[in-house]
């Protein structure tokens, strides 16, 4: 080692440590807004369709579609608003006060006992994808329900020639919960690391006091290590919080082992570190650094990872981009640890993916810094 | 450009002026390899906005250790790159540098850990104290644990800061960062230290204070010095001065070799019966005078031969009394640069379409117990003054010490937090708009559009100023004629040489040809010849009744103004016109008081007064 350098990585480390005790918004952006985003996906957003209003209409009120429409007020899933007429109901779905029209003909149980295959109006407003094929999908798990019962109560097993057995594993009871914090976490670790770093180098060109570091004996490692020490620490801080929050607010499973948990978080967040630095070599002022940290990090980190928007269903063009986003391959773990378990042919190769990027990022930060301001 | 008469390394016969200057009279053979800093042939350019810009042009010196050596110029002459090129922040195109022996280009780091290098605007981190910023160079500087603690005293008893140790570094003031950003690079003596800039913006006493700093290092550490400056008057405060000019030095010698080029071409006139600004007109008229400069009451006068200098031009009946003067670094620069042909004072004359008496013989501007706070600070406390119509008033003062804040108020461009003011009659709590209307502002910097040419900005900001059909027109042929813009109607704005940048935004501001007049620090980061033309140009405007109010920090600039106030720490320290001012105030051995030891004096009495009231109150920068 070179003499004095553990004096000035260690005088650069206590500077930047006092700054961000010093600062408000490296506190908001290491801690508050970690918080927010966990109580926001914890509380706040759910992808599960519960209540969903819809109108149903009964236009003859025969025993058979009494029975079946009662199935609707049975499930928490929907919030029936009983109508009249067709009309009434079209009227209502197009002042978005339902969702979803679930249309009983007059004909329904007539049709049903002379065993023709009754037909069922179902209209859903489409605006909102998501939710149309959740209604779409919970009106037929109703209807199949139904036949099911109807048929026990005829004394016989109902004819089909498929049977349907479903088991949702590792999160039987879909809580979007389950899967929706351990995104956060890369969200969260995708903002301390990257934005973060890039907005603190950029205040430090921006405010001159750069030019002062760059003429000490300090090296451009040693400047690297005196700003990766303090923001990873930083990072695993907000780590742990959030892993603490997960833990005892949301009672989110954890089925993988910690150790692995959180060596594949560091590893991660050396990444993320290494985009922040990589950024902020490129980008001297705090507010173009925010923007492309932001644009090219956060966001994606939010849509092109699988923590919202499932990679299986976007364009090949769109999946094929996702493989350059970094926490595309840590959601991956996390969702595995978290809900599986200890799955090394899921971590291993992500993991992989990751150093990979991480070499790349540090390796072009060091090609790229150099001790003067050429 | 005219070749400078001095030649390019010592060879003056006469001993240092400067007070630290070692005794030894320097000789032309000493040996390159004992000084501090050798340039050869050094050219850097920089590519911006795919236009190429020289920024030195092949420069040769060699700067002797032991000594404080001045690197002057304007802005823009290349002192921030040639520092930064020493520092090897930079690299050179061309040619080589050495500092303390060592090849700069090929082992910057190993220079970086023997030189102290202090960027013009230092890096203090504001959020650490006073000693977590002297740890953290501490540490980086590898100063060994033990040595600190009588280290860090003797720095901080020398820039006055020991009360100072657990303050916050952005919670002191101006002059206070300056002298601690110093010390930081002074943690582990340097053998060579090289300031940009240290004293730009910086108030004259903390400015003295720097000076001091420099001279014991100097002396008890045998430090190297190479200090830049724009200020060409703090020339005579350096051993030797490199001279500095469009990336070309112009010259390399004492400060005394430099002024003694034009001994017996400088006088000071004056004439007691005569406005000074109708005398500076009359005198610049006269063939012989090469400069006619305002100083006071009196006009310093830069002839072109070393013959007595003879009033002529003058009103038969008038007392003239001319005097012979002592030359400065200034009267060198101008007299060498000055281009004999074009631009001759006569041309900067401005004749407006029309004049305004309205106001004639009332106050124009009026404030009163005008304040803004921030907070709990007071940016401006408790001011005011009066100005009169067609006077030039200004309005001195330090970074931070409340100018721009109250002329941001003047403007109608910040609401007032309590107080009066009016300005042409207007109130400005009431109809700033209305005020805002008879307004003239030109700002800091130069705020036109830069990639419109002269001719479409003028168009706009008519426009923007409501102006329509024939005067619009009209005024825009008077803008291009009286401020000989015609030949370049068409021309970018941001390519204009700076002193016709300057007079495109002086017309802008002229174009609703407003009764009041706001310029704030016009003059900052423009060389010396082009603020003469400037200054010539707001003299003809307050003599056609435009009464202008002006800020500036630059000391000498006060000497324009009829009257002036002081500022510091948002309030008013004295008003009054220059020679009031300087009257009480000596300036030391054998020379008239000039107004920086009235600002000195001014500024002291007021903190030895705060000091007997409270503790040292930490001034924040207002602007």
């Amino acid at each position: 080692m070179k003499p004095g350098r553990l004096l000035r990585v260690k005088g650069m480390i206590r500077k930047e440590w006092l700054q961000v005790i010093r600062d408000p918004s490296s506190i908001a952006i290491a801690f508050f807004l970690p918080m927010l985003l966990l109580l926001i996906f914890g509380y706040g957003v759910s992808l599960d369709a519960k209540n969903v209003r819809i109108a149903l209409v009964v236009e003859q009120a025969d025993s058979q579609s009494l029975s079946f429409a009662g199935g609707f007020y049975q499930t928490s899933y929907f919030a029936p608003l009983a109508l009249n007429s067709i009309q009434e109901a079209e009227t209502a779905l197009r002042q978005s006060k339902v969702d979803g029209i679930v249309w009983l003909r007059h004909n329904f149980g007539r049709d049903y006992l002379r065993k023709d295959s009754p037909p069922i109006g179902v209209i859903v407003n489409g605006v909102d994808a998501n939710t149309a094929r959740l209604i779409e999908g919970y009106v037929q798990g109703i209807w199949f329900g139904w036949l099911e019962q109807q048929a026990e109560r005829a004394g016989k097993k109902l004819q089909s020639p498929v049977q349907l057995e479903q088991r949702i594993w590792y999160n039987p009871e879909v809580r979007s919960t389950d899967f929706l914090v351990p995104g956060v976490l890369a969200v969260i670790m995708t903002l301390i690391g990257a934005l973060l770093t890039a907005l603190v180098i950029a205040r430090e060109w921006e405010r001159g006091t750069m030019e002062a570091l760059l003429v000490t004996r300090i090296s451009v490692v040693e400047i690297l290590l005196g700003k990766l020490i303090p923001y990873f620490i930083l990072g695993m801080g907000g780590l742990a919080l959030s892993l603490a929050m997960a833990h005892s607010l949301f009672h989110v499973p954890l089925r993988g082992s910690l150790w692995l948990l959180l060596a594949t978080s560091a590893l991660f967040l050396w990444v993320a570190l290494g985009m922040g630095f990589f950024i902020s070599t490129i980008f001297k002022s705090q507010f173009v650094a925010a923007l492309v940290a932001m644009v090219s990090t956060f966001l994606p980190a939010f849509i092109l990872s699988g923590f919202i928007f499932d990679i299986q269903s976007m364009p090949p063009i769109i999946q094929g981009l996702t493989h350059l986003i970094a926490a595309r391959y840590y959601v991956s773990i996390l969702q595995t640890l978290f809900l599986v378990g200890d799955v090394w042919s899921v971590v291993l190769p992500n993991a992989a993916a990751l150093v990979g990027m991480g070499l790349f990022f540090h390796g072009m930060v060091y090609r790229k810094t150099r001790k003067n301001l050429e | 450009m005219a070749r400078p008469a001095v030649s390019p390394l010592h060879s003056s016969p006469h001993a240092a002026f400067a007070p630290t200057a070692p005794s030894a009279a320097p000789t032309g053979a000493a040996p390159d390899s004992a000084a501090a800093l050798v340039l050869d042939q050094v050219r850097k350019t920089f590519t911006i906005e795919k236009k190429q810009i020289t920024a030195l042009d092949g420069v040769s010196c060699a700067i002797r250790p032991g000594m404080v050596t001045g690197l002057i110029g304007p802005d823009g002459a290349g002192k921030t790159t040639l520092m930064r090129l020493c520092a090897g922040l930079l690299t050179p195109d061309q040619g080589s540098l050495r500092a303390l022996n060592i090849d700069v280009v090929r082992e910057p780091l190993k220079v970086q850990a023997s030189i102290g290098y202090m960027p013009q605007r230092f890096g203090l981190y504001e959020d650490l104290t006073v000693l977590e910023n002297l740890d953290l160079y501490a540490d980086l500087q590898g100063v060994e644990a033990e040595a600190r603690a009588e280290r860090y005293a003797q720095l901080l008893a020398m820039a006055g800061l020991e009360g100072f140790r657990g303050r916050l570094a952005g919670r002191l003031s101006g002059g206070m960062k300056q002298k601690l950003g110093l010390v930081c690079t002074l943690v582990r003596p340097p053998r060579l230290l090289l300031l940009d800039e240290p004293t730009v913006g910086v108030d004259p006493v903390s400015r003295r204070e720097l000076w001091q700093i420099v001279y014991h290092l100097v002396e008890a550490e045998g430090m190297s010095v190479l200090l830049s400056t724009a200020y060409l008057d703090e020339a005579e405060r350096c051993a030797e001065v490199v001279l500095i000019h469009q990336g070309k030095i112009l010259g390399h010698d004492h400060p005394r070799a430099f002024s003694q080029q034009v001994e017996g071409r400088t006088w000071q006139v004056r004439a007691p019966d005569m406005p000074k600004r109708a005398l500076q007109r009359a005198l610049s008229h006269n063939p012989a005078v090469l400069d006619a400069l305002i100083l006071g009451k009196a006009i310093r006068v830069v002839s072109r031969d070393r013959t007595p200098l003879q009033p002529i031009g003058l009103p038969s009946e008038i007392a003239v009394e001319v005097a012979p003067v002592a030359p400065r670094f200034e009267d060198y620069f101008v007299a060498t640069l000055k281009d004999d042909h074009a631009a001759a004072n006569g041309d900067n004359h401005i004749t407006l379409r029309q004049t305004s008496d309205r106001l004639a013989g009332q106050d124009v501007i009026t404030v009163d117990n005008l304040v803004r706070r921030f907070g709990d600070f007071y940016a401006v406390d408790h001011v005011g003054f009066r100005v009169r119509h067609g006077e030039i008033f200004g309005l001195l003062g330090a970074n931070g010490a409340g100018k721009t804040t109250t002329f941001r108020m003047l403007c109608g461009l910040l609401p007032i937090s309590s107080g009066a003011c009016t300005v042409a009659g207007m109130n400005l709590r009431t109809a700033a708009a209305a005020a805002r209307a008879k307004i003239g502002y030109m700002a800091q910097k130069f705020s036109l559009y830069g990639n419109l040419s002269v001719m479409q900005n003028l168009k706009f900001f008519s426009s923007a100023y409501g102006l329509r059909g024939a005067r619009r027109s009209g005024q825009i042929d008077w803008a291009l004629s009286t401020f000989n813009l015609e030949p370049f109607a068409a021309t970018e704005s941001q390519s204009l040489p700076l002193g016709f940048k300057q007079r495109l935004a002086l017309a802008v501001a002229l174009m609703h040809e407003p009764e009041v007049l706001f310029l704030d620090e016009p003059t900052s980061g423009v060389d010396p010849l082009a603020r003469r033309e400037f200054w010539v140009q707001i003299n003809s405007l307050a003599d056609q009744g435009v009464t202008v109010l002006v800020t500036t920090h630059f000391m000498e600039e006060a000497e324009y103004c009829d009257r002036l106030v002081i500022m510091a720490d948002g309030r008013v320290l004295a008003e009054g016109t220059p020679e009031a001012m300087k009257e009480g105030f000596s300036g030391g051995v054998g020379r008239e008081a000039t107004m920086e030891d009235a600002f000195i004096g001014l500024l002291e009495a007021n903190r030895n007064e705060a000091n007997l009231k409270s503790a040292p109150q930490a001034a924040k920068a207002s602007a």
